[in-house]
């Protein structure tokens, strides 16, 4: 029954996006939030990332989006008052900070409960010696395992359990900082990394069952202690791998009843035990040759697992975790998706669902691809067929990594042993591995002593090399189409295989009648009536998929797919703000996209929803199927930029700004005679297709250049190049992936960015804002802090800008949203870049200037005017609020990436900053992105010749707020001549105790380290930067980022001023 | 070899021939376990029936002889998506294409499994014939005409074991009762059995033509009146048998067909739901303490509440999703009779906690 007393709840988000931690918890926060509005509660939220729909004024009454601390909290709760806070659906960000509250006395000072589950059942599954406690009282058996708080009794244990050990630090990200050791040395120095990032410095020390099967179930339970388990999952990853960075598969495959039954029956003891009431999840390491098993881990609360088994399953976990919390019982609680039944079922599924990661080493190339316990995934996708076969072969293309099946990796390089090398060392291509090492003739069960797979899995892979062979040699007859299709090979892939061509392999299947059909996701296997259209693709069976005869207009809008540096949450906020406006306009809107993250997946987002890859073929499938009237590409990244050319040749229409506009912008011949006629600058550049023709660019144009593929998102490849070498370094990168277009070398110029996102109806431009960059050109926009509204140009400046952006998106004859990046190098405005898209800055302008740019784009994607919606064209008014955009990076988890600061993205993730006062802004977007200064008031200075001399002032201002300042001796020179008290310490590459010494310390708040340019420069000072990052040191390699640190260091206070988004 | 589903009002499926090259006609009804399918395939309940399951991967893990539920398989055929070919598990020996192939039972491979569930769903669970022969014409005609007549006969009779057996609890001193079950066997999964010897118990197994007064003569400290297969109703014999029993004071738990044929023997009905429920998944609330659990269930009557005399038995378990009854206490008696199984094999083991609950009848 609903608890009545609840009418004001505390809901706090898993803040900015990093590694470990991404769209998984924006999907059940905002589900969270609606189910309790349902109810007619009133929420107040309190997420320090703007790029999520949870911090809509849509979803909560009130949002906070300021930086999560414990202070921030406090005050959000004095000021709101609120009766409750739900701690179980901001993942490990809100849980954390739902404890401390806790624990400190002051939700009981306040009146404040914590409703679904307790303080105390949060710390018998997250506090180490708890779990195992009470483990071992219903005597569930863990790791032989101990706690630790030093090193010395670390090795201790390790050595009394034996090597290999694994090292889980507590109460961290991710598995941050774990790991798996081999010896006493591997041992120390995870170690101290582990000791020095949990929150209570407090490390597990656990004996290592890697290999073992990794099987996790999700399971619920409400306060009248009914337990559920809603779906259970293999990972084709033995344990070893983070179920993060693991191929993970629904239902379980291998595991007979008796295996699954004695599982699920822990899992639900273990939550009963827990007493929790809400969601949680339950990780098991399953002895691959006995019943033997351990319980690894419990989250009492929403994960990224539970978004995959609501999506896998079609249980909305969140959601009913939200009324469980709110005192409903799971019988009392209806199936949204029948319509018929209760929560209080297991779902049964009559399909195959297959996990795959989004690895983010296509943007740290040298970075270390091997996978283990610490997460290095920035998102991922799912698939659904009837199959494993060919959900595994959805998942791969819907990766997006320009690989479409097994055949897509060159090992001819690798002779037989180099290649059982690869395949005992996990990485990122593990599974195109063991395909070659089966071309190779190695047998299932060697490939399984190798890598613990189980040969059920290696033997599906089998299966798929099978159908290879077969295409290549066998005539393409029905049935073997039938088969190929069956097991999802693409089109292009048999084309490739049998010599024809793609079109001829669509052609003579529509001819055959082999066509995609639709199956419904209904959480019971077709035992009940289903209600809701979300929708997967299958061969050779019935399709269910009938479209409906609602007379109204259906548009398609297509979605960004797996998260990624440069492709993050922003674009799933953009597509659902799009989707909400297309239904509002009297649409029926049909969403295609396969992240299992998002709330454009969720099931009652669109009113159909196709779980599908994001490939020409597999979005021809449903345009078959639905013809709709049209389709949306501005609001899903480059994903669905991409696919526009596609749409219009299958004869869709693209609505708002046309394909061909589209092009232009990106077209560089074609973008360069726009500029002409509109009488706009931009760098000088040329298009190049070879190392030769790069370097003569280059050299016409005189160095710096910047070197960069077309048609990328987030920057990737570009680089600015100093010399020959670079570019020959760079355009050799660029082309190991098969170009499709020119590369662009530019002129670099060096000023202010500046960017705009406008929205276009034709005719009048409106423009919410104007944000410039801290650091000048030359760092991506994504990594640079941006900073609404534009506060360091001119007025001239403005009105060129103004009126730069009016003539560009009406000679791209934008209908929607444009975006445009500027250089001004003083009253001087170049143009760097035009997306006539959505952008990643369009959630955080939206939100900080109150206008709802998504909602009105779409409508005037519609038809509508920029004045019949009531909106003056131009730029609007500021918002009298300074909005500062801050990034945040997940470094410390990629092991041997650069962390400098470039014309590549790099960042996963933002924080916001929201105030009155520039400093308040700026200083509350660094507490946000966790930058939480001064505590040990050590830094280290070291910077390029260029930045010495405005290092001067900056570092005047750190020794001014209590800094002891050590640099290496060209900075220290500087520094102590323009009379700044610094000590001087050693190079890395001189003798101890040097620079790196002193990073290991463990004693260091910042690093300032300015790399030259240039590609053999950047090298240098990498150990340092990543020994410094990976000890949680702050590392800072632009020297306007320096600046904007210390500006932020000055103004820090402990009372900040709140600002309600809602009331915005 | 290709393969053929007919069904009775007409529709074909077509696919591939697995098990036994052999000719049948069945009552066609869907699983949803999505582990189990020895376990099913081994439940003596099935007889006369065929089953499709509706998860599409089956046959992953192998068998393992040690989780059969009988001493044999006991349905007509098997209807499957995909069959593993490449079973993967520590302790599988065999494979279902062989099992199926010793026990001479045919099965189909390759067809819309969805589909056929939904068909069965919408139009009821109806007769079917799988065969490799490709029937057309006239010959169609008449085929449809044997299979709408298939009526299912002596299942329990079938079903059941021939001898009195004793199985003695397990060598467990801390577990043993010294109390002794008198098990009437209907068609008993095997896990009855094994669940109470694990408790402690000593089961005698009872055929199901067993006398009440042999029975009774043995002084057994409990009665457990099995699960089964087919119509409740053509059980008259038994069902008079269930009635002296129920006469006495000796406690009885009753698990699936056992379940109904008291609710029989006391006057109540039975009637045949649309499609059944089959599956690891159906939620069963406990009416007095309000607690709900995820049962295992394979049946295709239930008893029908509106019949039951509220003096005799009321009702104590629901079915959460379409109200049907799914257990009855009965009054100023020591009988409980519940419609899933708690025995599991395959499905959850959450009410496990019955044959506890039936060990304290027994003590008093």
């Amino acid at each position: 029954m609903l608890n009545k007393d609840i009418k004001k709840v505390l809901v706090i988000g898993s803040g900015p996006i990093v590694i470990g931690q991404a769209a998984e918890f924006d999907y059940a926060g905002t589900q969270a939030c609606k189910a309790l509005r349902e109810e007619g509660v009133e929420v107040i939220l309190l997420n320090s990332n703007p790029a999520t729909i949870m911090t809509d004024k849509d979803i909560a009454d009130h949002v906070y989006i300021e930086p999560l601390t414990i202070e921030v909290a406090e005050s959000i709760i004095e000021k709101e008052k609120p009766d409750s806070i739900l701690p179980t659906l901001g993942g490990q960000a809100g849980l954390n900070m739902a404890m401390a509250l806790s624990e400190s006395g002051f939700l009981e000072k306040h009146n404040v409960k914590l409703i679904g589950t307790s303080a105390e059942t949060i710390s018998k599954a997250e506090d180490r010696l708890m779990f195992k406690e009470t483990m071992d009282k219903i005597h569930e058996p863990v790791a032989a395992s101990k706690v630790v708080k030093s090193i010395e009794d670390g090795l201790k244990v390790a050595a009394e359990i034996g090597y290999p050990i694994v090292l889980r630090p507590a109460y961290t990200l991710g598995g941050a900082g774990g790991g798996i050791a081999e010896n006493e040395e591997q041992c120390r120095t995870i170690l101290e990394n582990g000791l020095r990032l949990s929150r209570v410095h407090e490390v597990l020390v656990e004996r290592c069952i890697s290999g073992w099967k990794e099987i996790e179930y999700e399971v619920m339970r409400d306060g009248a202690g009914n337990v559920i388990t809603v779906c259970s999952m293999e990972n084709l990853d033995p344990v070893g791998v983070h179920t993060g960075d693991s191929v993970v598969v629904a239902p379980t495959q291998t595991l007979s009843d008796k295996e699954y039954q004695m599982l699920r029956t822990s899992a639900l003891n273990i939550i009963t035990e827990l007493d929790i009431k809400g969601g949680c999840n339950v990780q098991y390491a399953l002895d691959p040759e006995s019943f033997e098993y351990c319980v690894i881990e419990v989250n009492p609360r929403v994960s990224r697992s539970s978004a995959l088994a609501s999506k896998a399953t079609g249980y909305p976990i969140a959601r009913v975790a939200a009324k469980i919390a709110l005192g409903y019982n799971l019988d009392e609680i209806k199936n949204e998706i029948t319509g018929k039944t209760y929560a209080c079922f297991e779902p049964m599924l009559d399909y195959c669902v297959v996990k795959m990661p989004r690895l983010p080493f296509d943007k740290f190339i040298s970075a270390d691809h091997h996978l283990s316990t610490q997460m290095k995934a920035t998102g991922e996708v799912m698939a659904i067929s009837s199959c494993f076969e060919g959900a595994l072969m959805k998942a791969i293309r819907s990766l997006e990594q320009h690989v479409h099946g097994l055949m897509s990796y060159d090992y001819s390089y690798v002779d037989d042993k180099g290649l059982r090398k690869l395949i005992s060392d996990t990485d990122d291509r593990r599974i195109w591995t063991v395909a070659e090492a089966m071309r190779r003739g190695m047998s299932a069960y060697e490939i399984h002593q190798l890598t613990k797979i189980d040969e059920w899995f290696i033997k599906k892979i089998s299966n798929l090399l099978d159908m290879e062979k077969r295409l290549s040699s066998e005539a393409l007859d029905e049935n073997l189409l039938r088969e190929a299709k069956h097991m999802e090979f693409p089109d292009r892939t048999i084309a490739k295989l049998q010599g024809i061509t793609e079109e001829e392999v669509y052609e003579l299947r529509k001819k055959l009648g082999i066509v995609a059909n639709f199956r419904i996701v209904d959480t019971c296997a077709a035992e009940f009536e289903a209600e809701t259209p979300y929708f997967y693709s299958d061969y050779n069976v019935d399709d269910e998929d009938i479209p409906s005869e609602s007379g109204k207009k259906k548009v398609l809008i297509l979605g960004s797919g797996p998260i990624r540096i440069g492709q993050g949450i922003e674009f799933d906020f953009c597509s659902v703000h799009s989707t909400w406006a297309f239904k509002k306009e009297g649409y029926e809107t049909i969403i295609i996209n396969n992240n299992p993250e998002t709330v454009s997946t969720d099931f009652d987002t669109a009113d159909k929803l196709y779980f599908e890859p994001l490939t020409k073929e597999d979005v021809r499938n449903v345009v078959d199927k639905e013809h709709p009237d049209g389709a949306v590409v501005q609001f899903g990244g480059q994903t669905a930029i991409k696919l526009s050319q596609f749409l219009t040749e299958m004869g869709v229409e693209i609505l708002g700004t046309k394909p061909e506009d589209v092009d232009a912008a990106e077209d560089r011949e074609r973008f360069d005679e726009i500029l002409n006629e509109t009488g706009i600058k931009r760098p000088e550049g040329c298009t190049v297709f070879t190392e030769d023709e790069a370097i003569e660019a280059a050299e016409s144009l005189g160095y710096p250049v910047l070197v960069r593929p077309s048609y990328v998102l987030g920057g990737q490849g570009m680089q600015i190049a100093i010399s020959d070498s670079d570019v020959r370094e760079y355009i050799r990168e660029i082309n190991k992936i098969e170009q499709e277009h020119p590369i662009l070398v530019d002129k670099y110029i060096k000023g202010i960015e500046l960017e705009i996102d406008a929205i276009c109806d034709g005719e009048d431009v409106l423009i919410p804002g104007i944000m410039e960059h801290i650091e000048r050109t030359g760092i991506h926009s994504g990594d640079s802090i941006s900073v609404y509204p534009a506060r360091s140009i001119s007025e001239n400046a403005k009105n060129t800008l103004l009126d730069y952006t009016k003539r560009l998106a009406k000679a791209l004859h934008v209908i929607g949203m444009i975006n445009i990046q500027f250089i001004a190098d003083g009253d001087d405005i170049y143009i760097i870049e035009v997306n006539p898209r959505s952008s990643r800055t369009v959630p955080y302008i939206s939100k900080v200037t109150g206008i709802p740019i998504v909602s009105l784009a779409t409508k005037i994607i519609c038809g509508h005017t920029i004045k019949e919606l009531g909106y003056m064209p131009g730029l609007q008014k500021d918002s009298g609020y300074y909005a500062i955009k801050m990034p945040v990076f997940s470094f410390e988890k990629i092991r041997g990436a650069d962390i400098s600061l470039g014309p590549e993205m790099k960042s996963t993730g933002e924080a916001l900053g929201i105030s009155k006062d520039f400093n308040e802004a700026l200083h509350k977007a660094f507490l946000g992105a966790g930058v939480k200064l001064p505590k040990y008031y050590n830094m280290v200075i070291t910077v390029k010749d260029e930045d010495k001399e405005d290092i001067i002032p900056i570092a005047k201002r750190f020794e001014a707020v209590g800094y002891n300042i050590y640099s290496t001796r060209g900075t220290y020179n500087v520094l102590k001549e323009a009379g700044v008290d610094c000590i001087r310490t050693r190079k890395v590459e001189q003798e101890s105790p040097n620079i790196l010494d002193l990073v290991l310390g463990h004693e260091l708040d910042i690093v300032i380290d300015t790399p030259r340019d240039g590609a053999s420069n950047r090298r240098d000072g990498f150990i340092i930067r990543r020994n410094a990052v990976e000890t949680g040191v702050n590392v800072i390699t632009a020297i306007d980022t320096a600046e904007a640190l210390i500006t932020s260091l000055e103004n820090r206070k402990k009372n900040i001023n709140l600002v309600d988004i809602a009331e915005i | 070899m290709n393969s053929y589903l007919i069904l009775e009002d007409g529709t074909i499926y077509e696919g591939t021939s697995i098990g036994a090259p052999k000719e049948v006609i069945s009552e066609i009804v869907f699983n949803t376990s999505m582990t189990g399918y020895l376990e099913v395939m081994t439940d003596p309940s099935y007889v006369g029936q065929a089953i499709c399951m509706t998860y599409p991967l089956i046959g992953n893990y192998g068998i393992c002889f040690e989780d059969m539920e009988s001493r044999g398989l006991w349905l007509d055929a098997f209807i499957v998506r995909e069959l593993s070919e490449i079973p993967s598990n520590w302790r599988s020996e065999n494979t279902i294409q062989n099992l199926l192939k010793q026990y001479a039972i045919p099965g189909i491979a390759g067809i819309d499994t969805r589909a056929l569930t939904k068909h069965l769903r919408d139009k009821g669970t109806m007769n079917g014939m799988l065969t490799n022969k490709h029937y057309e014409g006239d010959e169609l005609k008449e085929a449809l005409e044997r299979i709408k007549n298939y009526k299912i006969k002596d299942a329990v009779k079938i079903a059941t074991e021939k001898n009195v057996e004793l199985f003695p609890a397990n060598d467990d001193d801390n577990l043993k009762t010294h109390k002794k079950v008198a098990l009437l066997d209907l068609g008993a999964k095997r896990n009855i059995i094994r669940s109470l010897n694990n408790k402690g118990l000593d089961v005698v197994c009872y055929p199901s033509d067993a006398k009440a007064e042999d029975i009774i003569a043995d002084n057994p400290d409990g009665i457990m009146l099995s699960n089964g297969p087919g119509d409740p109703k053509d059980n008259e014999d038994i069902i008079k048998e269930i009635k002296k029993l129920y006469d006495t004071d000796i406690p009885i738990f009753a698990i699936c067909l056992g379940h109904q044929l008291m609710a029989l023997a006391t006057g109540a009905d039975t009637y045949k739901l649309k499609f059944g429920h089959r599956g690891g998944n159906h939620p069963v609330k406990d009416i007095e303490t309000g607690r709900v659990y995820i049962t295992s269930q394979n049946h295709g009557y239930a008893v029908d509440m509106n019949t039951v005399n509220p003096e005799i038995a009321v009702e104590a378990y629901k079915n959460v999703n379409d109200g049907t009854n799914e257990g009855l206490r009965y009054i100023g008696k020591n009988i409980v009779t519940v419609q899933f199984h708690p025995e599991a094999s395959p499905g959850p083991k959450d009410s496990e906690i019955l044959f506890d609950k039936f060990i304290e009848m027994m003590e008093g």
